[in-house]
């Protein structure tokens, strides 16, 4: 049984099923990537894993404790121990950056006010982007945002980190620079981590384990070399890109 | 229209869940404090000059419009009485609860509602923050603080507006004016005004608040979320001054 464990998850919206009977399981400090094409349900499985929709069936254990039905009182400590970027980095556009990362630190871990700018200035410091401090999120770029993004989630120092998308709408290069930053935190940190993708170049770098995700269940599963030679033209059309 | 009148319910179930959720969220710790005092700071700041300049011109208005008809009848002395009563006792309520409803509604429709679809209210979530007291329940107790005190401004500047067409028309003296505005102006008057200030402001704090904490639909959403609050909002500020205007006749008078 791993730190996180999915199962049999159906989840439908107006009538259209799009996770139907999905199961997964993440051991510890390993780092799990879910590939699927767009629209294949992979978003709504990971903010299934933190609680943020809940699904018609199934179960969610993260850490031996059942997320589905949790009520929030009692999910927001497991939440505490998570950290989730967004597709879009979801920074709070009314806040400085220094201000994103304050809010999360103070409302989890109420530390003095010199510890709490120390450890935002080493946190983005972290991601390379420490002259950032002031700035509002709507002067930085994608690629700064998804940064800024990872650190806020990182400043809390999660057990387990969620990804969604973490290169989606980044050029190429800057894509595989935060593929390689997401890398070296994963081994600086040791967090169990899911990340969902659809960009073959980020899986390649950061996955230890890949699953397929298509009509709604996990077609296969196994690390990037195992799932290269399966034989299976899907999955084969993922390594081709 | 079946369908309509289903939207309609629906709007009206989930407003009142919405509310019922505002009122268990608000009475238990803990309290967002800081919000309050910023969003007092940026509503009060945003809507003082619109409602201000509204509540001068207004009381200037009336005075000039109505002091040619009461002097046919000789009842020209009755002016400063009849701007003040009518201003705090309804004008400068609605007015002011209106223009708010427009300005401040949909700034609070839009700002959530684009908080919601670009999933930063998702982010507060999982990041341990209560997003419905840090984002609905501030501004919610933000608008039901800030609507009697702008109310008050207005009525003043109202007043202060029709003594400066008074001045213009027939020269009257401070003193006899504030003597007829204060002498005319009693408790009845002035509580259920506050009473039904507070009440709007929680009218156009709730209907904002959902409006945007509910969107769906991207940036169309948003734009949805910006409208249907003012049009809700002012309706329901009308409506609701119908029912307490008889209420306040019933109790007082």
């Amino acid at each position: 049984m791993g730190i996180i464990d999915v199962r049999n998850v159906v989840k439908s919206f107006e009538g259209h099923t799009v996770l139907n009977g999905v199961h997964l399981s993440v051991d510890k400090g390993t780092t799990t990537v879910i590939l699927g094409k767009s629209g294949t349900g992979k978003s709504v499985l990971l903010k299934s894993v933190i609680g943020l929709m809940t699904p018609d069936s199934g179960s969610i254990i993260v850490d031996g404790q059942e997320i589905i039905g949790l009520p929030a009182r009692r999910l927001d400590p497991l939440r505490r121990r998570m950290g989730y970027l967004f597709q879009g980095a979801a920074l709070y556009d009314s806040m400085t950056v220094r201000d994103n990362l304050a809010l999360t630190l103070e409302r989890n871990h109420p530390v003095s006010n010199e510890e709490r700018d120390e450890r935002i200035l080493e946190t983005l410091r972290m991601v390379g982007l420490e002259n950032a401090i002031g700035k509002m999120p709507a002067d930085l770029s994608g690629g700064m945002k998804k940064r800024i993004g990872l650190a806020r989630s990182l400043i809390t120092n999660p057990e387990i980190m969620l990804y969604d998308e973490p290169t989606t709408g980044l050029d190429p290069i800057t894509g595989r620079e935060i593929s390689n930053l997401i890398d070296s935190l994963q081994e600086q940190f040791h967090a169990t981590a899911i990340a969902v993708t659809h960009d073959m170049a980020c899986a390649r770098i950061i996955a230890d384990r890949v699953a397929i995700l298509n009509d709604g269940t996990i077609l296969r599963e196994g690390t990037l070399k195992s799932l290269e030679r399966t034989g299976d033209e899907f999955v084969e059309s993922f390594f081709q890109t | 229209m079946r369908l309509a009148l289903l939207n309609l319910l629906e709007e009206v179930g989930s407003l009142t869940s919405f509310s019922l959720r505002f009122t268990r969220n608000a009475l238990f710790p803990p309290y967002e404090f800081g919000q309050i005092r910023k969003h007092l700071d940026e509503l009060g700041a945003k809507s003082f000059p619109l409602v201000g300049t509204t509540g001068l011109i207004m009381g200037l208005i009336l005075a000039l419009q109505s002091r040619p008809v009461l002097a046919r009848f000789g009842a020209e002395s009755f002016v400063p009485a009849m701007v003040s009563v009518s201003v705090v006792r309804e004008l400068g309520p609605v007015i002011t609860a209106l223009i708010v409803a427009g300005r401040v509604a949909s700034g609070i429709g839009a700002e959530l509602g684009s908080m919601r679809v670009t999933e930063q209210i998702d982010a507060m979530e999982v990041s341990g923050i209560n997003p419905f007291k840090y984002l609905v329940v501030s501004r919610v107790i933000a608008c039901m603080i800030l609507l009697p005190l702008l109310t008050g401004i207005v009525d003043l500047l109202a007043i202060l507006g029709a003594y400066i067409a008074m001045v213009i028309d027939v020269n009257i003296s401070w003193r006899l004016y504030l003597h007829s505005v204060t002498s005319s102006i009693w408790m009845r008057d002035l509580l259920p005004s506050i009473a039904k200030t507070v009440v709007f402001g929680f009218l156009i704090g709730l209907v904002g608040t959902h409006q945007g904490y509910t969107t769906k639909g991207g940036t169309e959403g948003v734009g949805r979320a910006s409208t249907t609050a003012v049009v809700i909002s002012s309706l329901l500020i009308i409506f609701v001054d119908m029912v307490l205007v008889k209420l306040t006749v019933i109790i007082w008078g």
